[in-house]
């Protein structure tokens, strides 16, 4: 067990805005807090990292508790959503900076530099200023200047999310083959569920201060715990499980629930339709109810409908 | 603490002293109901009030053209307005009655505002500069004229900035003791003036404490006005990058540009009457002046020579300057910490430490001299006495510049820092530092040229022995012969000097908005 949470509290003045969350990250394994703005996800994180102090509970790391450590003797690494890279510092200057610390020899210092900037795809900016790179490019020397001094734990903070949209899934990718290759023991926090369920062995969904469901991706994905994590997770409506064949009180439908299909069961009218990146996105009408689902018909059509169970989520 | 400390040391105590001078005695009382004191009172704010009119006026087009336009002759502009900030008063003083030789109200309103045309300019035009011109452009696009947008959308912007920049140099004007001395003489009395002649020549002290109290008192409530309008500056706005709202005047804006230069012209004025003076004497042109400045002056007026008192200012200045520096950082540095931790007490301090600022070197110099015999030692005849009380005067400046560039450094780059493993020390040294070093240099080129032109202080401490150049040549305008005034013109002109090779080293180490003035 490396990183353990105590029952945290975190309190500022009369606002609480982390609430007795326990949880655990294993030695090498990947943790996402995953929830809307606002739910205490950053503040935990900045916990974690010595930059707040709990009001109450306990961080721990292989059962020592670190409440008296400060944040620089915590040897936790940290990124930031808008990289903070040191201005006055070239590429190099900042990826070594923690290794300085560390009072590595030049030699190795300058070798170890080397292979991060080749790890985050990057040779050859060694001698950049940092004021010259793209958005991109900057959340990459700041993943290789937190990696740099080993930290025992990554702690990242929305890492991509200052990032447009197709660099950011390319990245994301990018960054979880990066951290199950070094084993890296990581807790990221991201209000995205497509980068949390690409990063994370396991995901922690946080909502207003507290940690209301843990598992792996594909369990918190297909069954959320409550209507409400169901809905931050794309479910848009709610029926009884019998409305789509499964012996469960209440599923979540996403819009890909439900797809046109000549031989489906349901019938109705299509009242919207939206184009998306890579389908059509439907509003139906199904026996005086609005649903959302996906095909290529048009506005006013009859159409039979199918259910597909990989957009159902049971729920509770 | 330590900036707590040297406060209350070199600063409250004095004060304090010369309040319990002024209560003990009944001088506040018989002060209050002297028709002569009141008469004073209303030259004071009477002169300081036009002086501020004309500073704003004279400043807004300045303003404009530092924060918008995109012209040739900018940097020259920027130095030009900023030379007579940092001018010796007493140079001042002479620079205008090279054209008033009698002084007089308009010199003296004249004079207070063009040393402070730089401090609405500063002031107004680094606010300016980061408002975001989009809002201009809507309202011009719902229809709004240009002045119309100017009036309704730029001027409200910019009102917390004009606001404090006014109250800056009303505090300044009111407490502006060189010029009025040299321009005023007897006949022109503020209530700066009026301590020192009570103190120096008639030794009426309790009557000089009553006055200094009075002086206090309106310092005080011009301060809490200023920091009031300060805060909300500090809150309404979003704030954009000068370059990419700079751009070539258009039309009318030409008017304002025209105007800013007129103004640059009549800021420069002074300064080629005043080299011109030194240079001509009744028999022509002549360098009889500055040969002068390696004698003791006609008949042996100062106790040493031009040359010597050079040295010393020099000298004095610098050791000033390195006190200031470090108790200006050293505040700086902990207003910052405090301010983020939301501790109240930090605008307490804030405050505080500007208080200097405001209460006049005069009242400085004077509780100096009544309260620094009870030190220990022979504190009231050392050497370090003045640069101390210059040090005072120079500290607030250095903090002002300072602070905003400190807080501007996004405190996530001080905790990746440490998280990399740096110590909070470690990251002073590491990020802040190199962050803020080059308008620490500035503030300390900035004060260094204060304190080499500080007069008000100076000027009660100095020992006669041991002057520096302002006192020096207080001290030969006002004994007669046409050599001393020769002379006195010459080591204006070489403090000018000096002080404009300082502003423009200052100019080439300039960060972009390093602070208020």
């Amino acid at each position: 067990m490396a990183l353990e949470l105590d029952s945290i509290t975190v309190r500022y003045g009369r606002t609480t805005a982390v609430s007795g969350v326990s949880l655990t990250v294993a030695d090498g394994e990947v943790v996402a807090l995953l929830g809307p703005s606002g739910c205490g996800k950053s503040t935990l994180l900045r916990t974690v990292a010595g930059l707040e102090k709990p009001s109450s509970g306990a961080v721990r790391w292989d059962a020592a508790d670190l409440a008296g450590v400060p944040v620089h003797r915590r040897e936790f690494g940290l990124v930031f959503q808008d990289g903070q890279l040191f201005p006055h510092r070239t590429v190099a200057g900042n990826v070594a900076f923690g290794l300085r610390m560390q009072k590595v020899e030049r030699e190795a210092r300058d070798k170890r530099v080397l292979s991060l900037l080749e790890l985050v795809g990057l040779e050859g900016y060694a001698d950049r200023r940092v004021t010259q790179l793209s958005g991109g490019e900057q959340q990459r020397v700041a993943l290789a200047r937190a990696l740099a001094p080993s930290p025992r734990l990554l702690l990242l903070d929305e890492p991509l999310s200052a990032l447009d949209r197709a660099l950011r899934e390319q990245l994301a990718v990018d960054l979880a083959r990066l951290l199950r290759e070094a084993a890296t023991t990581a807790l990221v926090v991201t209000h995205d569920h497509d980068e949390a369920f690409t990063l994370a062995d396991r995901v922690a969904i946080m909502s207003r201060g507290r940690v209301v469901q843990v598992g792996p991706p594909a369990e918190v994905w297909s069954s959320p715990v409550d209507v409400e994590t169901a809905k931050f997770l794309g479910c848009s409506k709610f029926v009884p499980g019998s409305f789509v064949g499964l012996d469960v009180e209440r599923v979540g439908l996403r819009a890909t629930a439900l797809r046109v299909d000549p031989d489906g069961l349901l019938e109705g009218t299509v009242l919207e339709r939206v184009h998306r990146r890579d389908h059509v996105r439907l509003l139906v009408e199904i026996g005086g109810e609005e649903y959302e689902a996906v095909g290529p018909v048009s506005v006013g059509d009859r159409v039979r409908l199918a259910i597909d169970l990989d957009g159902v989520a049971r729920v509770g | 603490m330590l900036p707590l400390a040297f406060l209350a040391l070199f600063f409250a105590w004095p004060v304090l002293a010369i309040i319990n001078l002024g209560l003990r005695e009944g001088g506040v009382l018989k002060a209050l109901v002297e028709a002569d004191t009141w008469e004073l009172v209303g030259f004071t704010l009477g002169q300081a009030l036009a002086s501020t009119v004309v500073a704003v006026l004279a400043g807004m087009p300045l303003a404009f053209v530092l924060a918008r336009c995109k012209i040739r002759g900018l940097g020259v502009v920027r130095a030009a307005v900023m030379v007579p900030f940092v001018l010796p008063t007493v140079v001042v003083g002479l620079a205008f009655r090279t054209f008033w030789p009698d002084g007089g109200v308009l010199p003296i309103v004249l004079a207070n505002a063009f040393f402070n045309v730089a401090v609405v300019a500063r002031t107004v035009g680094g606010l300016w500069a980061h408002t975001d011109r989009r809002a201009e452009d809507a309202a011009r696009a719902l229809g709004a004229s240009r002045p119309r947008a100017f009036a309704s959308v730029v001027l409200p912007a910019l009102a917390p900035a004009i606001g404090s920049a006014a109250a800056v140099v009303f505090l300044f004007c009111a407490t502006s003791f060189g010029v009025v001395l040299v321009l005023g003489g007897s006949r022109y009395r503020t209530l700066e003036t009026e301590i020192y002649l009570r103190t120096v020549e008639l030794f009426d002290l309790s009557g000089a404490a009553a006055l200094s109290l009075l002086q206090f008192a309106a310092v005080l409530a011009v301060l809490v006005l200023g920091a009031l309008a300060r805060r909300r500056r500090e809150t309404a706005l979003a704030l954009r990058g000068r370059e990419e709202l700079a751009r070539r005047p258009s039309g009318g804006e030409w008017y304002v540009v025209g105007a800013a230069f007129a103004v640059v012209a009549l800021l420069l004025l002074p300064v080629v009457g005043l080299i011109t003076r030194s240079l001509s004497t009744r028999d022509g042109w002549s360098l009889a002046g500055y040969v002068a400045l390696n004698t003791r002056g006609d008949r042996g007026t100062l106790a040493v020579t031009g040359i010597d008192a050079a040295v010393n200012s020099v000298r004095t200045a610098f050791d000033a300057t390195l006190v200031a520096l470090v108790v200006g950082v050293f505040s700086a540095v902990v207003l910052v910490g405090l301010r983020r931790s939301g501790a109240r007490f930090a605008e307490v301090l804030d405050t505080a430490l500007m208080l200097p600022l405001g209460v006049s070197a005069v009242t400085v110099g004077f509780g100096y001299l009544i309260t620094m015999d009870a030190l220990p030692g022979d504190f009231r005849t050392s050497p370090m006495l003045v640069p101390l009380a210059q040090a005072l005067v120079v500290t607030p400046l250095i903090v002002r510049m300072v602070l905003p560039v400190l807080r501007a450094v996004d405190e996530r780059l001080r905790q990746a820092a440490a998280t990399l493993g740096a110590s909070p020390a470690r990251v002073w040294r590491e990020v802040d530092l190199p962050l803020v070093g080059r308008s620490l240099a500035a503030a300390a080129g900035f004060g260094y040229v204060v304190a080499l032109g500080e007069f008000g202080a100076t000027s009660f401490l100095a020992r006669p022995d041991a002057p520096t150049l302002p006192v020096v040549i207080a001290r030969l305008m006002s004994r007669p012969g046409e050599l001393n005034s020769q002379m006195a013109y010459a080591a204006c002109a070489l403090l000018m000097v000096v002080t404009v090779g300082c502003v423009l080293l200052i100019e080439r180490l300039r960060v972009p908005s390093s602070g208020e003035f």
